[in-house]
């Protein structure tokens, strides 16, 4: 080929955008424009990327934080399976027995009223998400402060968002309509909630009668109950068998997390606005940049007619579309951190690195993708065009 | 890459001229364009034949509509003709593929665009690059031939200005120097005085003659301005896609 016998020296000591960049500069009274629509929507992911974690810590980090794979509930609780499931004895004594089974003990859960009846806090309502327990139960937190509760006597230990009511070790609380009396004998200082409401641990007699709503002595049936089954297994354990023999139906932890009140609600409402908010992004993203290339096109029919080829003019394009993602959604993601840092306490808002950077990566990625579909226009564009007039 | 001196380019013409080819300028043979088809065909170039050897200057005028556009789209490289060949720098443009041509356009050929076509973020300097760059080859000597271009071109000291600061013979002159970068076979000019007034369109086409003679360019300047041929090595006329 006669063409091919000029020397292709790529001793280019140039970046490889030459126009990109110079572009930039030059609109950048536009791209600065589109650039804060980005950011500004790298923010608002943040903030709710904050906000969902923050949500899901106040309906679940109770459950997280449960040394647990697995909870067997009754099998005919399909839904809100933590107030309608109940176990008895023999389940989690079949569970214990059975193969591939680590550890296998009663669970209990319920919500309750409360009163401070002794405390500087006397007269203060708090509403507690009781967990029941063994005391010896793997389950069992070692609390920050105080000791753990016994068998028996009503002793708890409570979680920081009680204790951030001003209910402190050795105050008495009341549970409403039953008046079972309970004396706060630890604090574990960590955010541990179930359904939006702070976590207290008891022993499972405690559990029950504030459960049942009995004080004293409970009846026969009562007394060996538990609301599930809390499970260690090995992996891979085939748990069919006992399953059908206790009538019961062994979920993972993390699909328990649906069970906990508006988990799920809440979560789906979070995914639903991201979702609307990234693919309004990709829009804008895809919109701006079909914009500027229309406006481009007879730079773009030059540089054809200039011997530029298509690659080169799109590798130049995308690379000013990745310069203006990465740079605004770094921007906004670090406004939207200094924002979240100052929300974190005053509102259900917590920050994880993975659920930020996840946020910043489906922006850029998507964005990209719209705008990929904008510059896509380039390649339909004649060099011809650059002479101007058909005369 | 090289930059020819001007009397390298010169001994070049020459040889092409005693050879009695212009196998390194363009060459056009029989060359004709047919838009659509049927009764709606419309013949914008009609068994054209046109020869310019290196380091000459030829004028191509006629009213609008004579197919003037044409003849540069397919001397250019930017159409391909309905039959003919068009032969540039010895390689004939006609035969290659749409990447090739492309190659040909950015290595072999010159365009200086009506009201020249600047790039509005570049300043002259970084216009002259761009092609350089687009090839891969930018590099010192890249540099060093801008430089002198834009000395040759008279805007040493309009090097870093954008063209919305520039007066449209400038912006000309820019053009015609960037046409020039890559050191082309061939020197294509579409309407180089459509924006300039009188005595800044013969200034200008002086320039564009000087330069040809130059840097041995075989150059086709199209124009319905008959007034600014005196320049020109030899001016023919378009009518009706016929070259006479």
């Amino acid at each position: 080929m006669p063409w091919s016998d000029a020397p292709v020296t790529s001793c280019s000591v140039e970046i490889p955008v030459f126009l990109a960049l110079r572009d930039l500069r030059f609109a950048r009274g536009r791209f600065a424009l589109m650039g804060a629509v980005v950011a500004l929507i790298a923010v608002l992911g943040v903030l709710l990327s904050g906000l969902a974690s923050g949500l899901a810590d106040a309906g679940v980090s109770g459950l997280r934080s449960l040394p647990v794979t697995h909870m067997a509930f009754d099998a005919k609780a399909t839904s809100e399976q933590f107030s309608r499931s109940t176990v008895e004895a023999e389940d989690w004594e079949s569970w214990s027995a059975a193969a591939g089974v680590e550890r296998a003990e009663p669970f209990g859960n319920t919500l309750v009223n409360a009163q401070v009846t002794a405390g500087a806090e006397k007269g203060e309502q708090v509403n507690l998400a009781v967990f029941g327990m063994t005391p010896h139960s793997a389950m069992a937190p070692a609390p920050t402060e105080g000791r753990s509760f016994a068998e028996g006597g009503g002793g708890i230990v409570i979680t920081r968002e009680i204790a951030d009511l001003g209910v402190r070790i050795g105050d008495v609380l009341t549970a409403d309509r039953s008046e079972v009396r309970l004396e706060v004998v630890g604090l574990l200082d960590e955010p541990v909630s179930y359904g939006h409401i702070g976590v207290v641990y008891a022993d499972l007699e405690t559990w029950r009668h504030l459960h049942y709503g009995l004080p004293g002595e409970l009846p026969e049936a009562a007394a060996r109950q538990a609301t599930a089954v809390a499970l260690t297994l090995a992996p891979g354990a085939d748990v069919s068998a006992v399953e059908r023999a206790t009538g019961t139906r062994a979920d993972t932890r993390e699909a328990t997390f649906d069970a906990s009140p508006g988990y799920a609600a809440e979560s789906s409402t979070m995914a639903l606005i991201k979702g609307f908010l990234y693919a309004i992004s990709a829009l804008v993203i895809g919109a701006f940049f079909t914009v500027w290339t229309v406006q481009r096109k007879a730079e773009i029919a030059l540089l054809k007619a200039l011997g530029a080829p298509t690659r080169y003019i799109l590798r130049d394009a995308l690379a000013q579309v990745v310069v203006v993602l990465v740079t605004a959604t770094a921007a906004g993601t670090a406004v939207g951190l200094a924002l979240g840092s100052a929300m974190i306490g005053k509102a259900p808002f917590s920050l994880s690195a993975s659920a930020v950077a996840t946020s910043a990566a489906l922006l850029v990625g998507l964005g990209a993708a719209g705008a990929a579909v904008a510059v896509r226009r380039i390649t339909a564009v004649d060099p011809l065009t650059a002479l101007g007039a058909t005369r | 890459m090289t930059v020819p001196a001007a009397g390298a380019a010169a001994t070049a013409a020459s040889d092409a001229t005693a050879s009695g080819t212009a196998a390194r300028g363009l060459d056009l043979r029989e060359v004709t364009l047919v838009h659509g088809d049927g009764d709606t065909a419309v013949t914008a170039l009609d068994q054209v034949t046109l020869r310019v050897a290196p380091g000459e200057f030829v004028a191509v005028v006629g009213p609008s509509g004579s197919g003037k556009s044409s003849l540069l789209a397919v001397a250019g490289g930017l159409q391909r003709p309905t039959s003919g060949t068009v032969t540039v720098a010895g390689a004939e443009l006609t035969s290659l593929t749409d990447k090739q041509r492309t190659e040909a356009r950015r290595r072999h050929i010159g365009f200086v665009f009506q009201q020249s076509n600047l790039l509005n973020s570049l300043t002259v300097r970084e216009q002259l690059l761009l092609p350089l760059h687009i090839d891969g080859r930018l590099d010192a000597a890249a540099r060093a031939r801008a430089d002198e271009l834009i000395e040759a071109v008279g805007l040493a000291h309009r090097a870093g200005s954008r063209p919305h600061q520039l007066s449209g013979g400038e912006r000309q002159r820019a053009g015609l120097a960037r046409a020039l970068m890559a050191s082309p076979a061939v020197l294509l000019v579409d309407e180089p005085t459509s924006a300039l007034d009188r005595a800044r369109s013969a200034e200008a086409v002086r320039l564009i003659a000087a330069q040809t003679r130059a840097h041995g360019t075989a150059t086709v300047m199209v124009t319905h301005d008959t007034a600014i041929m005196d320049d020109a090595d030899r001016v023919c006329e378009m009518v009706d896609g016929r070259l006479s």
